[in-house]
């Protein structure tokens, strides 16, 4: 009867601890999360994305992969949310078509899971079931990862990726050798670690280590003589494939799928290359649709700069001379400006003429012009050509002073002929086509390139961007390089025609595409070089701050009371972690400087199990948190939030150890017991204490508020009353 | 006839020391090397199984070991004098050949040579490195009859009667050094003379080296300091069997010593003491687990490598700067960068022995000076901010220089009362000295900081508003503390906004005559930008004490002056538009820099490795990496691998993987860096790279019997050896113009001299 009987219930014990820990979990992740319906802390920033999702806007976020993103989207979309509210400010109240229940359910469902995960995680690591117990309920009452998890936030999501590529890698780890389905684990790993990339750039540590300590194994499988040579191939390939092959394609394929769902211009279209925004329906392609694409001479055409430092921006000219003097006495041509502006401008027009004859239209059939040929370019609305001298530029001394030139001046000659340079062409005869070609113009009598200088000029030359010709160019700038953006055959023969001509919008249909790979590979870059100017926050705090919780940020405050949300963790488990991690520190150096000694401690597979729970969670702890020294962006608490959960499970590891192995008699190991015990309920104690600060109900008093504040450096709102 | 070959090669010595007959020599060498390769290498197998059996052997056998090790130790101690001396020699010939052209200030000898001169002045100067390079520049200078008079104004001055060939030679023979170092160290970690001599070539006749060696520049020393280092520390690790002998402990004190030396030149030397102490750590490792070695000698090995690779390094370091210190004694520009406190040990500083009130009181007349690093004094002009930017209010800025507007009486509110001291917590009101304008803020944007508030002079003659009231608050005091001249950090909370006095360091366009931007600061945390500290001190009332009490110590000096370093290096930003260099570019030898002219009429001096050398050392990493991937699969798959090949094995794994670490460790770094980066901060690494090359492809060419007959392989041995050879020498042929100088057109240009060897569209000569 008990035979029967024992295993039975065994089995219904793991899964009851582990749908109870879930239950919990999803109980105080879900518990209200409408609650407050306004936007808190960096909902204001995610929200943003979403609405362009919603409306399938372009964008560029350059604060991670878009993964992250469309996973919030989701939400949003189950919602049918259509992506009309405006997020500009943290406490606004949301509009009721913003279905804030489905866009904080997905963080909210992820950073339950995390909670399960854990305790399956002190499994895989073959610790016992209690343990994997006690670091789910630590999991569980940990107020940060509740209040991180509760909004439309991605870190929930991210450490929910991160727990489940190293449990399904353990698992394939650990599961017989000749089973198939380790290898399903291995999949799923491989595909979490993507995920967790794609989510957030700092998924990319975990990944690493994981693949660190796959290699490791690996390398114990080819040093495994057992095996044939090619069964050791095959294993090695096959992790490759899986491990590194397979998430580099999955991280494309987010790209591949924000770039389908993402097809209208929107505001960050001036970012990309115009290849780039002809593309995006409605944007540039708008205007560009249908133009030629060969450019000819008598071609109209508008030239942007191929690079965007310090502004995207196309080259310009209008009535206004350079001064005679500047401010520090040097002398200029006094020639009509020639600048760079940022902004679309019937001033930006320029047709392309052969110098060799006198016509301003394209003939038919059109003259394409080629690499190399020889051409001056005539500003439309001015009518002078573009020229540079031996003069120097207003601000970048060292260059030539590109001016616009008019036959009235007898004292200087002209210089206006400039060489085409088709950079990107595959033949010597290459036709330059508008939007693809990158081209430099040089200049035929000193063999200047036509270059954006990068400095602005003073308020005479109204602040917009200077040109220089660059007489000692070197090797490829992208401040050099030009492309034709609007174009369009030039037909009228008169001054008169021709500005009403160049002040109609362009017309005509053909569709350009990029491929996939070459908008992947322009927005991931200008994704990791775009930067946004370094801002100050009042609730920003440096990573040495983190590990003792000297800094907070309040998420959301009440607009007529003094109920608030703060992210605030439990102080009780960020102090034994750092404890556990210490004290993991020290057991692990003793035993390997005693081992080095032979003298065995604990038997080899327990010493092995510490290892590989200190890579796992020491390692993930450490390869979370250091990166953030080297990292010059603003930092918040939450950034510490995946390395805190590595941190976390350490502590069960520890306990476990010194249970079993150090405490060797009865009576201590009850004592630890209590101690376990104590703390256990002093972890919830605090969970309760600070629960009105991570639900943000119910509402505290002054007096209260005050006493929660553990340490001076905290800030707490108080509202005057 | 090992020795008769030995006696053979010597007897050539006598006349290879020319660089014509450089030529027979190496032939010789050749021949030795063919003549006599078996017997070394079945010897080396011989060592290497020694080795590896040496763990497992009781001590009974470790007499019998220790004999025939040392039998075999003086046969690999008897270094090939002949090839070394003639590297010696080339590389003196190279390094020196046309020196003292061009005859004016190349590049940043502007700065090293400057800073030379300071050291023969005794006038106090600025750096982002540590001492020990300058100071030996300094020295150098001086014992070659230098006179420290020569101004080092900019690039391109001419020296004319200035002696400056004394510094020029002393970088070229630190620079010579480094050919015959690295040719000992690959040696010593290779056994293989002819892998020595590719190393060898390779440092002799690449122009980059030349170049960097030929100028007053730090980086001939440092990398001297840092193959010293290397040297040491692999003649070190073969002393190992000889524990605690006079030749160990040289051998670790010199490592230790050269230590100090690297990061008493750059920063940089911080990548050799970390190369050092993997060493140390790895060796540490194996001696705690060799079982045969007691716990207190284990300890002793510990104690004696702490002392010498932790201790006097440290020492030594700590007396650079005091020396740095002790000779720097008079103010000079550098002043400007440090606090106060620091500035009042300097002869002619306005503060040094100064006398002044200790503690601030109402009435007293101050200069402020903000504690960012450069941080200037708090200053104000009649003139008003412009239209547009903030209230029609007078300016007020942060100043460099010292002035008479950066004078403030600190009043008491509404009250002329002069006599209490000021208390954190006290609230004051500034006036200007010379406008009479208080100091004040509001509700306005600051011009360039948006998020901050303006900061104004407002009112006169005593009359003001309640925004011109500010708290004082001593950083680290409570309420009721003195506020002490030059030693409390202050802040200055504006009192109706709560926002803190700061000076953000961004410049003023012109209409603030280029001086930094003062603001109010909503975010309180404290940081340098908003603490200020009260230099001078002007109040008869209170008397006037010596400030000699407050000089800082010693530690409090070194301490700062590393803080200012380490700020002002990561202060070193690149520029947006400039074209800046990155790490990716220097292995590929992608552009060099310009030593000296730019046109066609200058005598032109350009910085550009070798290309051949360069782009052969990339191709030996990769030859390397996938080497000793082969060789550890295959050991790790158990395959079994004869006498020869397990020797190659381990100088691969072993003195390979030792230089392959130490190039990442002087290579990887660089990607982290935020600050201005220059195609020879490369040099160290490449120094690494090169020494890796000589191993990986003298491995390479020795195993080309794994795919070929005997015969054949010995073929491909030598040829490989010539075509080497001669490939270096012709490169170096046709690109020596580039260190020894150009002049005439460009080499785009087809009468240039260099014309078809601009092979990269990126070299600018």
């Amino acid at each position: 009867m008990q035979g029967v009987k024992l295993p039975v219930t065994v089995k219904c014990e793991i899964n009851v601890l582990l749908i109870a820990v879930t239950v919990l979990g999803l109980l105080t992740r879900l518990y209200g999360i409408q609650f407050p319906t306004s936007v808190v802390f960096d909902e204001v920033y995610y929200g943003q994305f979403v609405s362009l999702y919603m409306k399938r806007v372009f964008f560029i976020d350059e604060s991670g992969p878009p993964l992250g993103h469309m996973i919030l989207a989701l939400g949003g979309y189950l919602g049918d949310f259509d992506g009309n509210f405006v997020w500009n400010r943290i406490g606004a109240e949301y509009t009721s078509n913003v279905p804030v229940w489905t866009l904080r359910l997905i963080p909210a469902l992820c950073g339950s899971l995390c909670v399960p995960l854990g305790y399956l995680l002190m499994v895989e690591l073959g610790y016992s079931h209690f343990t994997a117990l006690g670091a789910s309920l630590l999991l569980l009452m940990e107020n940060s990862l509740i209040v991180q998890s509760r909004f439309m936030l991605l870190e929930s999501v991210l450490i929910f990726f991160l727990l489940l590529a190293v449990v399904s890698y353990l698992r394939f780890h650990k599961a017989p050798k000749s089973s198939l389905w380790r290898w399903l684990w291995l999949f799923l790993s491989g595909a979490s670690c993507a995920f967790a990339v794609g989510v957030k750039y700092m998924g990319l540590f975990t990944y690493l280590l994981l693949l660190g300590l796959a290699a490791v194994h690996t390398w114990h499988v080819i040093g495994d003589k057992t095996l044939s040579n090619g069964k050791v191939l095959v294993q090695v390939v096959v992790r490759f494939l899986v491990l590194v092959v397979m998430p580099a394609v999955l991280y494309l394929g987010f790209f591949y799928v924000h770039l389908i769902l993402l097809y209208r211009s929107g505001p960050h279209d001036q970012m990309m290359s115009s290849a780039f925004q002809a593309s995006l329906e409605g944007g540039l392609s708008r205007i560009t649709q249908g133009q030629p694409l060969e450019v000819a001479f008598g071609s109209q055409v508008t030239l942007r700069s191929a690079s965007s430092k310090p502004l995207p921006c196309w080259l310009h000219s209008h009535k206004a001379n350079y001064p005679i003097r500047y401010e520090n006495g040097r002398g200029s041509s006094h020639q009509q400006q020639v600048t760079c502006y940022p902004f679309k401008d019937v001033n930006n027009w320029w047709i392309i003429k052969d110098p060799s004859r006198q016509s301003l239209v394209v003939s038919s059939p059109p003259r394409p012009v080629r690499h190399g040929d020889i051409i001056q370019l005539l500003h439309g609305m001015t009518s002078r050509f573009l020229n540079t001298h031996d003069v120097a530029a207003p601000m970048s001394p060292h260059s030539q002073e590109v001016s616009g030139y008019i036959d009235f001046n007898v004292s200087m000659p002209a210089q206006n002929l400039w060489r085409v340079d088709i950079t990107n062409r595959e033949s010597d005869r290459d036709v330059w086509k508008t939007i693809l070609s990158e081209v430099r113009l040089i200049h035929v009598n000193t063999s200047a390139v036509l270059k954006l200088s990068g400095a602005s000029l003073p308020d005479w030359g109204f602040r917009q961007l200077e040109v220089v010709g660059d007489k000692i160019y070197k090797g490829y700038q992208q401040s050099g390089v030009w492309n034709v953006e609007e174009h369009r055959y030039g037909r009228s023969h008169e001054q008169k025609e021709r500005e009403l001509e160049l002040k109609s919008p362009t017309h005509d249909d053909i569709s350009r595409n990029l491929t996939f790979m070459a908008k992947f590979i322009e927005l991931q870059w200008k994704m990791l070089t775009v930067r946004n100017e370094e801002s100050e926050h009042k609730y920003s705090s440096l990573p040495l701050e983190w590990i003792t919780m000297d800094t907070n940020i309040a998420y959301w405050l009440h607009p007529s009371s003094n109920a608030q949300i703060h992210l605030i963790g439990n102080s009780v488990i960020w102090t034994l972690a750092n404890l556990a991690l210490f004290v993991y520190v020290l057991l692990f150096l003793t035993y390997l400087l005693r081992r080095r000694r032979k003298i065995e401690d604990i038997p080899e597979a327990c010493w092995e199990q510490l290892v590989l729970a200190g890579v796992v969670c020491s390692g993930g702890w450490i390869v979370n948190y250091l990166p953030f020294f080297l990292m010059e962006k603003t930092l918040f608490l939450y950034h510490y939030l995946p390395a805190l959960t590595f941190q976390i499970l350490q502590i069960p590891v520890v306990v476990e150890h010194l249970y079993t192995h150090v405490l060797r008699s009865p009576s201590q190991q009850k004592a630890f017991g209590g101690v376990i015990l104590a703390a256990l309920c002093s972890v919830y104690f605090c969970y309760r204490t600070f629960s009105p600060l991570t639900y943000g109900k119910p509402e505290l008093t002054s007096e209260e508020l005050a006493a929660l504040r553990w340490r001076e450096s905290w800030d707490i709102l108080f509202r005057k009353r | 006839m090992e020795d008769s070959c030995g006696e053979g090669s010597c007897t050539q010595s006598q006349s290879c020391t020319t660089v014509r007959s450089r030529k027979p020599c190496m032939d010789t060498e050749k021949y030795r090397e063919k003549g006599c390769s078996k017997k070394p290498e079945t010897r080396r197998a011989a060592r290497v199984s020694s080795t590896d059996t040496q763990g497992f052997n009781g001590t009974s056998s470790e007499k019998r070991l220790c004999k025939r090790e040392n039998q075999l130790r003086s046969d690999s101690d008897h270094t090939p004098l002949c090839p070394l001396l003639s590297v010696a020699a080339l590389s003196l010939c190279t390094r020196f050949y046309r020196i003292t052209e061009p005859p004016h200030v190349c590049w940043d000898e502007t700065h090293f040579g400057k800073m030379g001169s300071y050291y023969i002045n005794r006038t106090f100067f600025f750096d982002v490195h540590p001492p020990l390079g300058k100071m030996l520049i300094g020295l150098a200078g001086y014992l070659t009859g230098y006179d420290g008079t020569f101004p080092f104004i900019k690039p391109g001055d001419k020296y004319e009667h200035h002696n400056y060939w004394g510094m020029r030679g002393f970088c070229a023979v630190l620079g010579s050094c480094l050919p015959p170092f690295a040719f000992l160290v690959v040696l010593e970690l290779s056994h293989s003379t002819p892998a020595a001599l590719i190393t060898a070539s390779l440092l002799i006749f690449d122009t980059g080296f030349i170049t960097l060696s030929q100028y007053i520049l730090l980086d001939p020393i440092l990398m001297f300091f840092i193959m010293g280092a290397v040297l040491s520390m692999v003649r070190f690790n073969r002393q190992r069997l000889r524990p605690f002998s006079w030749s160990w402990w040289l051998w670790l004190l010199l490592t230790g010593v050269n230590l100090s030396g690297s990061l008493g030149v750059k920063f940089v030397g911080l990548f050799i003491i970390l190369l050092v102490g993997i060493n140390t750590a790895w060796d540490l490792w194996r001696l705690l687990g060799d079982l045969h070695l007691s716990l207190v000698d284990f300890m002793k090995h510990l104690i004696a490598r702490i002392f010498s690779l932790i201790m006097l390094p440290l020492f030594l370091y700590t007396t650079i700067f005091a020396v740095h210190f002790v000779i720097l004694n008079r103010s000079g520009p550098g002043d400007g960068f440090f606090s106060s406190a620091f500035q009042s040990r300097l002869i002619g500083n306005n503060l040094h022995s100064a006398s002044m009130p200790e503690y601030l009181a109402y009435g007293s007349i101050i200069t402020l000076k903000n504690l960012r690093i450069a941080g200037g004094y708090l200053h104000s002009h009649w003139h008003l901010y412009p239209e547009g930017v903030g209230a029609h209010q007078q300016q007020v800025t942060a100043y460099l220089h010292k002035d008479n507007n950066n004078l403030w009486l600190v009043k008491r509110p509404n009250s002329d009362d002069f006599t209490e001291l000021i208390r954190h917590g006290d609230i004051i009101r500034l006036e200007h000295k010379e406008t009479t304008r208080n100091l004040h803020s509001h509700l306005h944007e600051a011009p360039l900081t948006k998020k901050h508030l303006q900061v104004t002079g407002y009112g006169i003659n005593g009359t003001g508003d309640p925004n011109d009231l500010w708290q004082v608050e001593v950083c680290g005091g409570k309420k009721g503390d003195p506020v002490k001249v030059l030693r409390s950090k202050v802040r200055f909370l504006h009192r109706s906004t709560g926002c803190v006095l700061y000076s953000s360091g961004k410049t003023l366009p012109k209409w603030g005559w280029e001086q930094v931007e003062v603001t109010c600061s909503p975010y309180l945390k404290e940081t340098p930008n908003s603490q200020w500290n009260i230099e001078d001190h002007i109040n008869p009332k209170l008397p006037n004490i010596s400030l000699h009490v407050l000089k800082p110590s010693f530690l409090e000096i070194l301490l700062e002056s590393h803080i200012v370093m380490i700020r002002g290096n990561s202060g070193l930003k690149p520029k947006d538009n400039e074209v800046n260099s990155k790490p990716w570019h220097w292995p590929i030898n992608y552009q060099g820099l310009r030593f000296s002219g730019v046109n066609e009429t200058e005598y032109r001096v350009y910085l550009l490795g070798n290309p051949v050398i360069w782009w052969l050392n990339l191709f030996s990493l990769g030859l390397f990496v996938v080497m000793v991937s082969l060789c550890s699969v295959a050991l790790q798959r158990g395959a079994k691998l004869e006498g020869t090949r397990k020797a190659h094995c381990q100088v691969l794994m072993e003195g390979g993987g030792l230089l392959f670490l130490g190039w990442l460790l002087h290579y990887l770094p660089f990607y982290t860096m935020g600050r201005i980066l220059y195609y020879h901060h490369y040099f160290p690494a490449m120094l690494f790279s090169s020494m890796l090359t000589g191993i990986s492809l003298d491995t390479f060419l020795q195993n080309a019997d794994l795919l070929f007959s005997p015969a054949i392989s010995k073929r491909i041995l030598r040829g490989g050896q010539i075509v080497l050879l001669v490939g270096i020498l012709y490169s170096f042929y046709l690109f020596h113009p580039l260190s020894y100088g150009m002049s005439g057109p460009l080499a785009h240009d087809p009468t240039s001299s260099m014309a078809g060897l601009r092979w990269l569209d990126s070299w600018e000569f």
